[in-house]
């Protein structure tokens, strides 16, 4: 019963043989009239703008060119070059937000996950007020980001907000910690994300477990096999699937988030909170120089494509070893 | 099953401990909204002084948020019905036809996900104005390009979600209905749509969200008269004031709809979500 | 039969793409502008309390434009966070508004895209003449030796604020006007455990750290960028500045703890008004700010922003950035109706309504000499404008000035909040970082 995405082989449903000849056109047709419209919107929004995000990234496109955009003086590689050079700033800078970016995906989604799967696992035996909770679960899902981040930005603030007024009511804290501020912005930050997705995550492990057959269960306690065994043992292989698309997911929107730095330090982002979508915001629209914001946002492309690629290849091998 | 002591244990200690992550700030939006606004400026405090709903009154007047409100009403609704029609019939091709280029149709729009959006945002919005100084038909500066880049954004998440789920319903029933004489829309549309509601329900909510959510593109492809609530929410943060209260309050406002409906909807998201990854 | 199920679906995909445009146009809710001469676009920045205020006191004084002149005015009020992307996307694409507000400190920046009609003497004169406008003022308005492309339409300038109550209890009697005496003053005035403290800054606003580098970089006889343009950030007179402008939080200690946080003017203002700061540094505007925060017009005084006492060697006696707004001409658009506007908000009687209104300064002479602007406070303001106010770098990349420097400095002040002194060496390698990222950006 469980296969994993995409295995299933997709061979045409209905065979030749015996069907009228006036099939065969509109059958090779069809297809395309399906994919048509949603190929046509992919093309307008997606695939030519980033096209053209590209080619930009070959020119010295800054404000002396921003009207004419088209006659910016052909820069070749000397975007890429300013981007990765490790000797100044700028190379630096972005170097650290890459690495300041993958670190707040691994926390969002390693956490968001063991919330999750924990939140899942528990809401399975059946505990009084179920579905109550899970409701009250999914409602920071339901949020719209911006609403979300606000009210964290509220409970932060270090005067007036209420982490610092519990930290210093429960004795945990000094109540005088600059939440936004410094290296802790990054923990607010991921903090935040973590409030955000990790509802995210349950909805799909519940879904996940849901699935599994409770005959196995029943098994695997005959055998005498603890909660936990039966946890590693049966829950976690059989959640594989489930697993792998979830953490894909988890890692594209977090990795790509702009809307949670954004929101929460309103274009006076910290460094230890510098994502690259703002990091490239920065440097595109602050400073207008396209040019080598593009350079950026294409090496962050590229790199995304490597990274999931590589990370589909491994698990559907995984999978089909398994 | 058997559940011993500890087990109840932890399951208490745990689901009250991501209760309480998970509600507090819930509660701080919805007692803010109520407070006056001296009680928010200074220290924190767990109960209002006074109740009022003042606040409740003051967004509409700060803010024009009752247009906001219409606009993200009518973008989130038209792109996201546009993009779980245009999902449905793209996953219905991939799951159930094979042609050329399929897997590099479905893999571009898949990777098109990866795209980081300030990529192309300046670039979309360049070839909107073309697209609008040559045929007439402006795309910016109102919701119609808001749309159709938000139908298009959700589309990939929207396709990869349903081909999973396409396949999870078994071919045979589409089969029988090919072999009875029905034109292959009509079986999309009477045997493969119905049994595939939960998947296009929780798709659509998807798309709903995230358009309903979105600030980069519509901070640049709006105007005072397009601009919806993510993007009008800005303004109650302006360099003179921060009207704390009216900010919750206009967060409740803007929440309760799209939080309501998800979960009346959750029991499809659930299924929907997983079907294509497990079955 | 085949025909006519193939002929069905694609009837339905047709059906789905007229209703896609049909939904689209009847979603369009804002009819093309432009081709129109008896029409122009405004694009106004949020100078009042809220985006909607600014609307109802522009639109009757554009109401009155379009009695006096035909010409119909579409106004749009775009909140700050986003008025310089959506200039952005205007002058690339070219689809923009006849008229647009912009920061000052924009000038240079904007002024090198082209994308403005420039003011030359011919242009200037169908505006007034560019002998109205005030000198200081006129100086913000592009790089030096070049066409400028906007004129001044509002005037700001820093100045002072102090609660008078408590500069009595302390037993201050006069304003201070050295910055010596600024930090006596302000060490009297704080007292951590009664939680009151000297003075409250807008710590995390990058623009703001910018500007107090740049105003105390004058008086130190620094200077960002050297004739040429090229960045000079790293100078030992530049980092005195920055030193003493941290030092409020860090070695002085007489700075609201919470400075560093404070992302807005108006959460200084939060301080200022509750009493946690006795004196606050802003600009003029925040006299509207200060009364939305329950204080009384008599209960605070304004003072010239204190200045150091010698001048360091090269020093310059300036206490405020010429701040404000200017107001510029997108190029191939209805010029002509666009000149007209800014004429009309340029004129005695606008620039006295509208300054009045929202709270700033008078930009030409006639204007300034009004009575509206005689009272005390305004009076200081309006000196500090006119004569020991200097411009902002006026260079291409005064913005990446801005957010780097600004940056440097908000990242010092937020290391000082946690605790962690910022050392002479350190001021000195975030100023070298910052004009290294400038480097790269030519």
């Amino acid at each position: 019963m469980v296969t994993p995405v995409g295995t299933r082989p997709a061979v045409p449903a209905v065979p030749r043989t015996g069907r009228r000849r006036g099939w065969s056109p509109s059958r090779r047709v069809l297809p395309y009239l399906l994919i048509g419209p949603a190929l046509l919107f992919e093309l307008l929004v997606h695939v030519i703008p980033m096209l053209t995000g590209v080619s930009i990234s070959f020119l010295q496109l800054n404000q002396f060119y921003l009207r004419r955009w088209l006659q910016a003086p052909f820069a070749g590689l000397a975007n890429y070059r300013i981007a990765f050079d490790l000797q100044s700033e700028i190379g630096l800078d972005l170097l650290r937000s890459v690495g300041i970016t993958l670190a707040y995906s691994a926390v969002v989604v390693s956490v968001s996950w063991l919330f999750g799967i924990f939140g899942a696992t528990l809401l399975q035996s059946s505990v009084r007020g179920r579905s109550l909770l899970r409701t009250f679960f999914l409602i920071p899902y339901a949020l719209p980001v911006f609403t979300a981040v606000i009210v964290w930005k509220f409970m932060l603030d270090h005067d007036s907000g209420l982490v610092n007024h519990v930290l210093a009511g429960t004795g945990l804290g000094d109540g005088n910690t600059f939440w936004l501020l410094g290296d802790n912005a990054f923990i607010s930050m991921a903090l935040i994300g973590i409030w955000r997705l990790w509802p995210f995550a349950l909805l799909t492990l519940m879904a996940g477990l849901q699935s599994i057959p409770t005959e196995v269960y029943e098994a695997a306690e005959v055998d005498g096999a603890n909660r936990w065994q039966q946890f590693t043992g049966l829950t976690l292989p059989m959640l594989r699937p489930v697993n792998q698309v979830l953490v894909l997911v988890l890692f594209l929107w977090t990795f790509n988030d702009f809307n949670v730095p954004f929101t929460l330090f309103a274009g006076s982002t910290p460094a230890s909170a510098d994502l690259v979508s703002v990091h490239v915001y920065q440097s595109s629209f602050i400073t207008w120089n396209f040019g080598l914001g593009s350079a950026m946002s294409v090496t962050l492309l590229v790199f995304l494509l490597v990274v999931t690629s590589l990370y589909i290849a491994v698990t559907s091998r995984r999978a089909r070893n398994a | 099953m058997h559940e011993s002591r500890t087990f109840r244990t932890i399951r208490f200690i745990g689901l009250a401990g991501l209760m309480v992550f998970t509600v507090t700030p819930l509660y701080v939006i919805v007692s803010t909204a109520v407070k006056p606004l001296g009680d928010v400026q200074n220290v924190f405090h767990w109960i209002p002084s006074t109740i009022t709903f003042q606040a409740f009154v003051d967004v509409w007047s700060t803010v024009p948020l009752a247009r906001y409100f219409v606009n993200s009403l009518i973008v989130a609704t038209c792109s996201s019905v546009f993009s779980v029609a245009l999902a449905v019939l793209a996953a219905y091709a991939i799951s159930r036809y094979t042609f050329r280029g399929r897997e590099l149709f479905r893999m571009a729009v898949l990777s098109t996900q990866m795209f980081p959006g300030i990529l192309f945002l300046l670039p979309l919005y360049l070839i909107y104005v073309n697209i609008g100084q040559l045929t007439g038909l402006k795309l910016n500066g109102n919701l119609s390009g808001l749309i159709i880049t938000y139908l298009t954004l959700t589309l990939p998440f929207s396709i990869w979600m349903l081909v999973g789920y396409f396949n999870s319903i078994p071919r045979d029933l589409d089969e029988a209905g090919l072999v009875d004489g029905a034109s292959p829309t009509r079986v999309l549309w009477s045997i493969v749509l119905p049994a595939a509601r939960p998947g296009i329900v929780a798709v659509g909510i998807y798309a709903f969200m995230t358009s309903w959510s979105e600030a980069l593109f519509a901070s640049v492809l709006t105007d005072s008269a397009s601009k919806t609530l993510a993007v009008g929410f800005a303004e109650f943060t302006t360099q003179i004031a921060v009207y704390w209260n009216q900010i919750m309050a206009a967060s409740v406002v803007v929440s309760v709809p799209i939080v309501a409906g998800f979960l009346l909807m959750q029991r499809y998201l659930v299924q929907g979500l997983t079907a294509g990854a497990v079955k | 039969m085949r025909f006519r199920t193939f002929g069905k679906f694609r009837k339905f995909t047709a059906t789905l793409a007229a209703v896609l445009v049909a939904a689209g146009l009847a979603a369009c809710s804002s009819g093309p502008s432009g081709g129109d001469p008896m029409t122009i676009t405004y694009w106004a920045s949020n100078q009042g309390p809220t985006v909607q205020r600014d609307k109802e006191i522009l639109t009757p004084e554009l109401e009155a434009f379009t009695r006096q002149t035909g010409i119909k005015v579409n106004l749009e009020v775009i909140d700050w966070q986003h008025l310089l992307d959506r200039i952005t996307t205007a002058t690339t694409s070219g689809d923009g508004p006849d008229v647009v507000n912009i920061g000052n400190t924009w000038s240079a920046s904007l002024q090198a895209t082209g994308a403005f009609v420039d003011f030359d003497d011919a242009t200037l004169a169908k505006v007034g003449g560019g002998d109205k406008f005030l000198a200081t003022s006129m100086s913000s308005t592009g790089a030096a030796g070049i066409t400028p492309t906007s004129v001044p339409i509002y005037g700001l300038s820093y100045g002072l604020f102090y609660n008078k109550k408590a500069f009595e209890a302390a037993g201050i009697t006069s304003p201070p006007a050295s910055w010596s005496d600024f930090l006596a003053a302000a060490k009297k005035l704080t007292d951590p455990a009664a939680g009151t403290y000297g003075i409250s800054l807008a710590g995390a606003s990058y623009t703001e750290g910018a500007h107090f580098a740049f105003i105390l970089g004058k008086q130190h006889g620094g200077s960002f960028f050297d004739a040429s343009g090229r960045p000079t950030f790293a100078t030992p007179q530049n980092v005195a500045a920055i030193e003493q402008y941290i030092a409020l939080l860090g070695t002085e200690k007489v700075a609201v703890p919470s400075s560093a946080e404070h992302a807005r003017t108006a959460d200084a203002v939060a301080d200022f008004t509750s009493g946690k700061a006795a004196m606050m540094i802003a600009q003029t505007n925040t006299t509207a700010a200060i009364a939305a925060g329950g204080m009384a017009e008599g209960d605070y005084g304004v003072a010239p922003m204190p200045i150091n006492d010698p001048l360091p060697a090269g020093g310059e006696r300036v206490n405020s950035h010429v701040a404000g707004i200017n107001i510029a001409a997108f190029k191939d658009k209805n010029t002509d109706g666009a000149l007209k506007l800014i004429e009309f908000l340029t004129s005695p009687a606008e620039q006295v309504k509208l300054n009045q209104e929202f709270g700033s300064l008078p930009v030409t002479k006639d204007a300034a000499a009004d009575p509206a602007f005689q009272g005390a406070k305004t009076k200081i303001f309006l000196e500090e404008l006119a004569t020991t106010s200097a411009p902002m770098p006026m260079v291409p990349n005064e913005s990446q000035f801005e957010t780097t420097v600004g940056s440097a400095v908000k990242e010092m002040l937020a290391q000082i909040a946690g605790g962690k002194p910022v050392t002479q060496a350190e001021v000195q390698a975030a100023l070298a970082g910052a004009q290294q990222k400038l480097g790269g950006t030519g």
